[in-house]
C-alpha cells in the first residue's frame, strides 16, 4: 500500500494571532510553525500502517522553502520520502489541484489529510481532492482499518459516530481519534539524522484556478470586563434579565 | 439564476439549521434580485420552508437516501444547481454538510467558504466574512469562481421568518452505483439529547472536577437547562469523557447562545474553540484563571458547592417560568 500524507504548515496551537500590512497578512513574527495537528494524527496512523502492514509513506506539502523544517519533522517521525510543491497555499481549490497532480503521478492508494488546517480552516482540500481524482472519501475520520482494498472507517457525526465501509483508493480527512494524543511521536536523534538523508523532492505547481482569496483579516472585538457575582441567584437573574440566555 | 440552499432534515423533519440557511439564502436572493430554491431529501413537509422566504423546494423522495451519503447527496445537489442555473449555493456547518460541501465544490468547480458569520459584505465582488485561525480571527474572503458555495456558521445569521408560499416539486437526480461506494454500516448516536453542534446551551467541565465520577452534576445541570455536555481537552485526553465532547481548537467548535465552563482554566486553544458562543459563564476556584478575562459572567468558587446550588435554584426558576 502506498500512502501519501498531506501536511499543512501551521502556527502552533498556543500562538497569539496578529495581522500585518494593513490587516491583509498573517503576522508570522515570533510564531512557531508545526505540523497541522489534524495531519499529525493521520501521519502517526500512517506510521502504524508502515510498521504493521508494510506500507510506504510519503508526505507532501504545498508551500515555500520556509515549510521545509516542518516537512523534515515528518521525515524524522518516519515518513520515507517528502515532496514540496513550491507555491503559496492561499486557496483550497488550488492546493487540491496541486495534490491531485502529486497523487496521479505517485500512484497512491491511500491519501491521508487533516479535516482542516487550524489556521485558515478551509476544511475542503481532502474532499475536493477526492472529487478531482474520483477516489472515495471519508471526512472527520476518527479510526481507519485497511484490509486488502477494503477499508473500514469511523467518522465523527453531530452527537455520535458512524461506521463506514469503503474501499481503496481512498482519501481521508482525519482528526484526533485516528490515533490518541499519547500515540503522537516526538522525533528522536536517530530519526532527525536519518531525515537529513531522505529525499525531499521540490516540484513546481501546475496551473490551477484560485477560487477564493482572503483580502482582509480582523481580530475579534475586545470583550467587556467579566461581571463577577458571589451567589447563584444573582447569576440566574443576570442570565435571565440581562443576557436573555435562559 | 436562483440561489440554491441545501436544507437538512432528519427522519423527514427539517433540522433547526435548515431554517437558518433558508433565511440566509432568501435574504441573499433578495439582495441579488432573484429567488431562493431549497433542495431537501425525503422531507415530510417541504413547503414549510416558505415561512423562511424560500419560493420553491426541490424535494427528493428516494429510500436509498434515507441515510446520509455524502457523495450521493453532493451529486444530487450539484444536479439541482445545474438545473436551476444556481450560481450561489448556501449550506450549513453541520458535520454532514462539512462532509458533502467539499465534494460539491469539486464537482461544481466552485469556491467554497465555510464558517461564514454574516450576510455577504458585497456581492460584486462576492465577499463574505468568516472565522479563521480557529476562531482567533476573522477573514474577509472574496470568491472569484463562477459558482460559489457559502457555509453558514451555526447560530450566526439567525432564523428570520419571511412568509412566502413555497411550491414543492419532486426532484429525481440521476445517481449511479458509484455514488454509494462509501456506505454507512452503523450509526451510534445519542438520541433525545442536545448535541454540541445544535444546542442553545452547552455545559462544559474541566480538570477542576477532579475525576469522571463527578460528572453527575454536570449532566444534571445540562439536563435542567436542556443543554449539551462538553469538556476540555485534558479531560478527553485523560479518558474521563469521550473525544466527541472535546471542544476547542483541535476538538469541536461551540457556537451556542450560552456556554457554561466549570473547572476549566481557559487555555488559549479552548478559548478559541468557544469564542463564537454568545454568553459565557465561568465557575472556577482560581480568580486568576484566564477564562475569567474571556467571560461575561463568573463565580469564583468551588464547583462542588456552586453547581449543586445552581441546579436547585435553576429548578425553582424553571418551575416558576414554565
Amino acid at each position: 500500500m502506498k500512502i501519501l500524507v498531506c501536511i499543512s504548515n501551521v502556527p502552533d496551537t498556543t500562538s497569539k494571532i496578529n495581522f500585518t500590512d494593513g490587516d491583509t497578512k498573517f503576522d508570522t513574527n515570533g510564531v512557531q510553525f508545526v505540523i497541522n495537528p489534524n495531519d499529525e494524527f493521520g501521519l502517526t496512523r500512517a506510521m502504524w500502517f508502515k510498521e504493521k502492514q508494510g506500507a510506504s509513506v510519503h508526505v507532501v506539502t504545498v508551500g515555500g522553502t520556509s515549510t521545509e523544517p516542518t516537512i523534515r519533522k515528518a521525515l524524522a517521525i518516519g515518513a520515507d520520502e517528502a515532496i514540496r510543491v513550491n507555491a503559496e497555499p492561499t486557496d483550497g481549490f488550488f492546493v487540491a489541484e496541486q495534490l491531485a497532480d502529486v497523487v496521479k503521478n505517485g500512484g497512491y492508494d491511500l491519501v491521508i489529510a487533516g479535516r482542516e488546517s487550524i489556521d485558515y480552516n478551509g476544511g475542503m482540500v481532502p474532499g475536493i481532492l477526492a472529487t478531482l481524482l474520483d477516489m472515495n472519501f471519508v471526512n472527520t475520520c476518527i479510526s481507519l482499518e485497511v484490509d486488502g482494498t477494503n477499508a473500514t472507517a469511523m467518522r465523527e457525526i453531530d452527537g455520535g459516530k458512524e461506521k463506514i465501509a469503503t474501499s481503496l483508493p481512498l482519501v481521508i480527512g482525519g482528526q484526533k481519534g485516528l490515533v490518541e494524543e499519547s500515540d503522537l511521536r516526538i522525533p528522536n536523534m536517530r530519526g532527525i539524522m536519518m531525515a537529513r538523508k531522505k529525499t525531499l523532492n521540490v516540484i513546481e505547481p501546475v496551473a490551477a484556478q484560485k477560487a477564493t482569496e482572503d483580502i482582509k483579516f480582523e481580530k475579534p472585538a475586545a470583550r467587556g470586563a467579566v461581571k463577577l457575582v458571589d451567589n447563584v441567584d444573582d447569576l440566574i437573574n443576570l442570565l435571565h434579565n440581562e443576557a436573555k440566555a435562559i | 439564476m436562483s440561489v440554491l440552499v441545501y436544507t437538512e432534515s432528519e427522519n423527514g423533519k427539517f433540522k433547526k439549521n435548515a431554517f437558518e440557511v433558508a433565511s440566509y439564502a432568501s435574504a441573499l436572493a433578495k439582495k441579488l434580485g432573484t429567488s431562493a430554491t431549497a433542495i431537501s431529501f425525503n422531507a415530510e413537509d417541504p413547503s414549510s420552508l416558505g415561512a423562511y422566504g424560500v419560493s420553491k423546494v426541490l424535494n427528493i423522495s428516494n429510500a436509498n437516501l434515507n441515510t446520509f451519503n455524502a457523495k450521493a447527496y453532493a451529486n444530487s445537489i450539484a444536479e439541482a444547481a445545474a438545473q436551476e442555473d444556481a450560481k450561489t449555493v448556501v449550506v450549513s456547518s453541520s458535520a454532514d454538510t462539512k462532509f458533502l460541501a467539499p465534494l460539491l465544490a469539486g464537482k461544481l468547480k466552485a469556491g467554497y467558504v465555510p464558517n461564514v458569520v454574516a450576510a455577504p459584505e458585497s456581492t460584486s465582488p462576492f465577499t463574505v466574512k468568516r472565522t479563521a485561525f480557529s476562531n482567533k480571527g476573522f477573514a474577509y474572503t472574496q470568491i472569484n469562481s463562477d459558482v460559489k458555495i457559502i457555509g453558514v456558521s451555526n447560530n450566526s445569521f439567525g432564523i428570520h421568518e419571511d412568509s412566502t408560499s413555497a411550491a414543492s416539486e419532486n426532484f429525481n437526480p440521476s445517481l449511479n452505483d458509484g455514488d454509494f461506494n462509501t456506505k454507512s454500516i452503523e450509526i451510534d448516536k445519542v438520541v433525545g439529547k442536545a448535541t454540541i453542534a445544535d444546542a442553545d446551551i452547552v455545559v462544559s467541565g474541566g480538570r477542576g472536577l477532579k475525576g469522571p465520577e463527578n460528572w453527575g452534576m454536570i449532566e444534571e445541570l445540562a439536563n435542567v437547562l436542556g443543554a449539551a455536555t462538553a469538556c476540555s481537552k485534558p479531560v478527553s485526553d485523560l479518558g474521563w469523557r469521550p473525544h466527541g465532547e472535546h471542544v476547542g481548537q483541535t476538538g469541536k467548535p461551540v457556537a451556542s447562545n450560552l456556554y457554561i465552563a466549570i473547572g476549566i482554566s481557559g487555555a488559549i486553544q479552548h478559548l478559541a474553540g468557544v469564542s463564537s458562543s454568545k454568553v459565557k459563564v465561568v465557575i472556577n476556584t482560581d480568580a486568576e484563571a484566564p477564562f475569567f478575562k474571556a467571560a461575561d459572567y463568573g463565580i469564583v468558587g468551588d464547583a462542588f458547592e456552586v453547581v449543586p446550588q445552581l441546579i436547585e435554584k435553576l429548578k425553582e426558576f424553571k418551575a416558576q417560568n414554565a
